[in-house]
């Protein structure tokens, strides 16, 4: 039983750090329609500066800004200085100049950092492990993680549902002519939002730092299991991009944990493994194609 | 991204007398993973084998070497082969360092007639029934690496083990290389992603099991966050962990931290080792570079050697018969020591035991402990049959 709760705490976790990338990435492409595919860029920028920072000061309040401020500062950079030619030419012009993008970020970051991975130590503060009900220890960093993203969450939804930056955003998704035409600078909006997409990109990516390499390439492990999410909970829909990113962390999470269990009580040992593998890797595109079925749209399209 | 490096067309330049300066470089292709998480791996083959070539001669016979990035994707490995075979009319092949692309690259090359030297990779599928004379491997068939650490856990005491891979062909090797030589129960086996960064699930289950020993390939990037995670999890300290070399190298090592302290680790080469060739790599490297050697750099190194001594003993011919039969010989003094092929032209050589330990200046290293196999071959040679 211990275990179960274990591998869900494990799903919400993975799921909240997909929510952060997925936010920002569904954001931009409901209020902007830019297909950002360097997404994965800025996370990895997020890591490194954090890294470095980490590494050369030892202060962790210090590497966290770091690491906030060089993703959104090279967001709202790449915004203006590419992304604004591309607005009004279609989606594979856009893929096209951010996958460009990614080429360039990887190299740079080669070429100034190493291909080798980089070493980030884990905040005094968080280390060690906790026993939150009796018989499941589980690391103090990962529940931070958990708690980090339930706060962001609730900060978006009040960022979005209680602001006037957020009636923008959100009107910029469903009526962006009628913005447009009510006078409100959509540059500036434009700006925005990327620039907080890319915050929390490279917050994804402060915190992914102490668990996984952080190392050139990194962005792109995960961008396509954002894209996933972003699909599943429906283009431009931060809540969508919420339920969406846990339902594919506790999936994943669950069918990884236990599938070979369960497949290795229908057939033999080996068998069952190959195809628990085989099963559990594609669990989250069986679940995309099935809400994809039932909601061709997402669960919550902005554009509904 | 093609990193195209010219090393000898300024010696013929020069107007020097000998005559075979005057014919043109052999061109050697290199395909190898230089971009993504695998990247510092094919950078350091690639660097370990131009740490051989002096003045751009290999064996005294002007070579040229011709690097493309493989990005880890089969179907892209296969497009520069036959890139480099059509175009550029390559013969000698070596680089790879994924099992999945050289899967998908090498049937071409050697099909084609040309040679192909493995610097790291040696899937199952080409070391048995499927064995051929034009593919040679440097490194070590892929089982033997893992078999090595199945012999160190068995020495070691371990009744008990839990296992874990990623699933493509090298993990598949893994687990069965593992279970060959080791003498206890496994109690736990699973197969990871090889694109998969958190392992959370599969830590919770190591702990479920509660095994003697765990055992786990995870090469690269995979590595780095597989300790960090068995740390953070509380694992680390508590139950053992036996690894082979590619789970462990100096660079990981650097970027793991405390997490791989007391880490029982097997290998055909280290940094330590005490002969001339491996002296004499290890103060070259350190005057090119500045960074780490690591196993793939040493391999990269033996690889370009082993060409050397086969263009010295053809006089320079590089045609694939005749500098084939001159490889066979192996008339190379390889930086791990002892080295021959086997039947299929596979390794045969020496596992040694290395233990993580803190060295005086708290920092962690590998150091060398022990033989753990002798003239060790692979399990396929037998079914080889050239």
């Amino acid at each position: 039983m211990t275990l179960v709760v274990e591998q869900l705490l494990n799903g919400v976790q993975l799921g909240v750090m997909l929510f952060l990338l997925a936010a920002g990435l569904t954001l931009v492409f409901g209020v902007m329609g830019i297909i950002n595919l360097a997404h994965g860029s800025l996370y990895m920028i997020g890591a490194y500066a954090a890294a470095i920072v980490a590494e050369r000061s030892g202060s962790t309040a210090l590497a966290l800004v770091a690491g906030l401020g060089a993703a959104a500062a090279f967001g709202v950079l790449v915004e203006i200085a590419v992304l604004r030619r591309l607005y009004a030419r279609d989606h594979l012009d856009q893929v096209l100049a951010t996958f460009a993008l990614i080429l360039f970020v990887n190299q740079a970051t080669a070429m100034l950092f190493g291909r080798q991975p980089i070493f980030v130590a884990v905040p005094s503060l968080l280390q060690g492990s906790i026993e939150p009900i009796p018989g499941l220890t589980y690391p103090v960093f990962r529940i931070a993680v958990i708690v980090v993203g339930i706060v962001v969450a609730i900060g978006l939804y009040v960022l979005i549902n209680k602001t006037r930056i957020g009636m923008l955003v959100r009107a910029g998704a469903t009526h962006r002519q009628m913005v447009r035409a009510l006078g409100v600078d959509v540059r500036l909006l434009f700006t925005a939002v990327f620039g907080l997409g890319a915050l929390l990109a490279g917050f994804a990516g402060v915190m992914a730092g102490p668990i996984l390499a952080v190392q050139v390439g990194m962005g792109e492990q995960i961008l396509i299991l954002t894209f996933v999410v972003m699909v599943i909970g429906g283009v431009g829909s931060v809540r969508g991009a919420l339920l969406g990113a846990l339902m594919v962390g506790i999936v994943d999470t669950l069918m990884r944990a236990f599938m070979p269990g369960l497949l290795r009580g229908l057939m033999a040992g080996a068998d069952a493994d190959a195809l628990a593998a085989g099963l559990s890797s594609m669990g989250i595109y069986l679940l995309m194609a099935i809400v994809l079925l039932v909601r061709p749209r997402g669960l919550f399209p902005a554009h509904a | 991204m093609k990193r195209s490096i010219l090393l000898s067309a300024l010696i013929s330049g020069l107007g020097l007398t000998t005559p075979t300066l005057a014919q043109s470089p052999i061109k050697i292709g290199m395909i190898t993973t230089l971009s993504g998480p695998g990247g510092y791996l094919g950078q350091d083959v690639r660097d370990g084998f131009k740490l051989a070539i002096e003045n751009g001669k290999l064996g005294g016979v002007p070579v040229e070497l011709l690097v493309e990035d493989d990005g880890l994707k089969p179907g892209q490995g296969k497009q520069i082969a036959e890139k480099f075979m059509k175009t550029d009319g390559i013969k000698i092949f070596t680089g790879i360092i994924f099992s999945n692309v050289l899967g998908a690259a090498v049937p071409d090359i050697v099909d084609n007639g040309a040679l192909y030297l493995s610097a790291n990779a040696a899937p199952s599928a080409f070391a048995g029934k499927e064995c051929h004379g034009n593919y040679f491997v440097i490194s070590w068939q892929n089982d033997s690496l893992h078999e090595s650490a199945g012999q160190n856990a068995t020495n070691l005491g371990y009744k008990k083990a839990f296992i874990l891979a990623p699933n493509y062909p090298a993990g598949k090797d893994a687990l069965t290389g593992f279970k060959r030589y080791f003498k206890g129960s496994i109690v736990g086996e699973i197969y990871t992603r090889l694109d998969q960064t958190d392992f959370a699930a599969e830590l919770a289950q190591v702990r479920a099991a509660a095994p003697d020993v765990v055992f786990q390939f995870h090469p690269g990037g995979l590595g780095i966050a597989f300790l960090r995670q068995y740390q953070q999890a509380g694992l680390l300290g508590k139950i053992p962990m036996v690894v082979a070399a590619p789970s462990l190298d100096a660079v990981t090592l650097a970027a793991v931290g405390d997490a791989a302290d007391g880490l029982s680790v097997t290998s055909h080469w280290n940094s330590d080792f005490d002969n001339p060739a491996n002296r004499k790599f290890m103060t070259a490297w350190s005057k090119a570079y500045n960074r780490s050697a690591t196993y793939y750099a040493s391999q990269g190194y033996d690889t370009a050697l082993a060409i050397a001594a086969a263009l010295t003993a053809t006089g320079g011919k590089a045609d694939p018969k005749s500098l084939g039969a001159a490889l066979r010989n192996a008339d190379f003094q390889s930086v791990r020591g002892k080295f021959r092929f086997g039947p299929n032209q596979h390794p045969v050589q020496d596992w040694y035991s290395l233990k993580v330990e803190k060295g005086a200046d708290g920092k962690l290293t590998l150091n060398t402990k022990g033989t753990v196999l002798k003239d060790h071959g692979d399990a396929y040679a037998t079914q080889c049959k050239m």
